[in-house]
């Protein structure tokens, strides 16, 4: 890979071992993926949940938070991913408080380091929306896919480490949705569906991101006849990069980069995949229903939207939660911020529901807190979730935010 | 058992000898294993229940989310990581992940390496 001064001096340690190591980290990827060289980015955004980060990865950072200023702040805007702990609630979710003491340490070196402790996967809608074209280092698949698709800027996963060494170099590996020629559409699907809710967004991305192999993959979708909102391309590509594990697409007539379908491909077009409504409904039936007993309800993955908050507000007010069955949202701390402000949080709290600031629910030790708290059929109006989730040993059921509202209510689904 | 080579793409890591555990489905840390027992756990993937400590591990495409490049050092460090993991196809999380951990990692062989190892009687 080509070098130059500045990150000659960083791989010789002239400026400091965080950055060296940081360096050699994104050297050792970048040949992997053949990169030619760096690419300056104007922002990173870091997992740093203490569910992933574990005992070494706080270790692993409290080492460069001792370091001298100079060489340990990061050299671009860097934000934060949901945590692992909300500490205003986590006893009350039975959550132990080793988990709490460690995530107070990793916010103590993340600070140190000048990050932002935003806590939050959708920091492109509340934070610093992305723009067309520039390079980012984003560190949630949805928030990456969300950026590359919907905004045409430019990042590919990077993952706790490899972000936090983009925080330290200021810049990433150039290769992958970094290039040109990554961008150009690989598979077309003709989509005769019309999607009414943010759980049937999640779901239309989880029937594409099924039929795709790998990262690689550029999905192009045709036939979407509305405008979709952000909160829906937010479930959308939620979805689609959780079961396809892809960083890009393109919706023809919609996203930046597909004003048609030929400016998006290089070449003649690849056959039309067809996706229909019977797809779909298949997409919701692969989850089965909870027709006994619904455990715990939970609206997250992607964090809500101060509008998807309104809107859970507006369903659950005059209602309550069936007594054995819990009612979770996970909320960025901005946005409950203001939901408290303008009463949204009181109106689902009144209810019986549990508003959570600054984590997501598989972020938050997930199967701990399930067994804690007696919680295995779980339901959610997200596909990336009910994705996730079954790796911590639940059951989860795919619904609309209406029906998990009225499930959470009943104590179960169905009439 | 007759030995075969089977050439990839430039990896990370160092040169690793063990037994493999082969299947034709795709890795996510988050996803699929339960970290602490050291066992694949998401029901529907091939290698459910199986334990993965110190093997090397063969299996299709990377998938799920960035939790992984943690996940591989915290694994490597607790001693319950596997030996190796060899890919068809990468994503960045996995090579990430892999040069954090110094966990040995390769992909883009020369044929479906998932087939081409088990046929020879190592998995």
């Amino acid at each position: 890979m080509k070098l130059n001064d500045i990150e000659r001096a960083m791989q010789a340690g002239d400026m400091g071992p965080a950055r060296q190591w940081a360096i050699e980290q994104q050297i050792a990827v970048g040949n992997f993926f053949d990169a030619d060289d760096l690419v300056e980015v104007n922002q990173v955004h870091m997992m740093a949940d203490t569910e992933s980060l574990g005992e070494s990865g706080v270790e692993f950072l409290e080492r460069f938070a001792n370091l001298p200023w100079e060489e340990r702040r990061c050299l671009v805007p860097t934000v934060t991913d949901p945590r692992g702990i909300d500490l205003e609630s986590y006893k009350s979710l039975n959550q132990e408080e080793v988990f709490a003491e460690r995530e107070r340490r990793a916010i103590k070196a993340f600070e140190s380091l000048s990050v932002m402790m935003t806590d939050t996967c959708i920091n492109y809608q509340i934070i610093m929306p992305p723009v067309m074209g520039e390079h980012l280092a984003f560190g949630d698949t949805g928030s990456v896919i969300y950026t590359n698709g919907a905004l045409g800027a430019r990042s590919n996963f990077e993952g706790g480490p490899a972000a936090l060494a983009a925080a330290l170099t200021g810049r990433v590996p150039r290769y992958g949705y970094h290039l040109d020629e990554k961008r150009r559409g690989t598979r077309l699907f003709e989509v005769a569906f019309e999607p009414k809710t943010l759980s049937d967004w999640g779901a239309l991305g989880g029937v594409v991101g099924r039929r795709l192999e790998s990262y690689w993959e550029v999905p192009v979708l045709e036939g979407i006849t509305g405008r979709p909102n952000s909160d829906e391309l937010k479930h959308f590509g939620a979805a689609l990069a959780s079961y396809g594990s892809v960083a890009l697409y393109h919706i023809v007539g919609v996203t930046p980069e597909a004003p048609d379908t030929k400016t998006v491909f290089d070449g003649p077009l690849p056959a039309a995949e067809p996706i229909t409504a019977a797809n779909v409904a298949d997409f919701y039936k692969s989850f089965g229903v909870h027709e006994d007993k619904v455990d715990v309800v939970v609206f997250a993955a992607p964090q809500l939207s101060l509008v998807e908050t309104q809107m859970l507000a507006r369903t659950m007010e005059g209602k309550q939660v069936h007594k054995e069955t819990s009612l979770i949202a996970t909320l960025p701390p901005a946005v409950k911020a203001d939901s408290d402000r303008m009463g949204y949080t009181a109106t689902i709290e009144a209810a019986g529901g549990t508003v959570l600031q600054g984590v997501c629910f598989y972020q938050m030790y997930a199967r701990e807190t399930g067994e804690a708290n007696g919680w295995k059929r779980l339901l959610s109006n997200s596909a990336k979730l009910v994705n996730i989730i079954q790796g911590y040993g639940y059951e989860p059921v795919l619904a609309s935010m209406e029906d998990c509202v009225d499930a959470a209510v009943k104590g179960r689904m169905g009439s | 058992m007759s030995d075969i080579v089977i050439k990839g793409h430039r990896g990370i890591g160092e040169t690793v000898t063990g037994t493999a555990l082969v299947a034709e489905d795709n890795f996510s840390a988050r996803y699929d294993l339960d970290r602490i027992k050291g066992v694949f756990s998401r029901p529907a993937h091939k290698l459910c229940g199986q334990n993965y400590v110190g093997k090397i591990l063969i299996l299709d495409a990377a998938k799920g989310g960035v939790a992984t490049s943690w996940m591989l050092r915290e694994m490597t460090e607790r001693n319950m990581a596997p030996a190796a993991l060899l890919l068809n196809d990468a994503n960045p999380i996995m090579a990430q992940g892999a040069a954090f951990a110094d966990l040995p990692f390769m992909d883009r062989f020369e044929e479906d390496v998932t087939v081409a190892v088990r046929g020879t009687g190592y998995g």
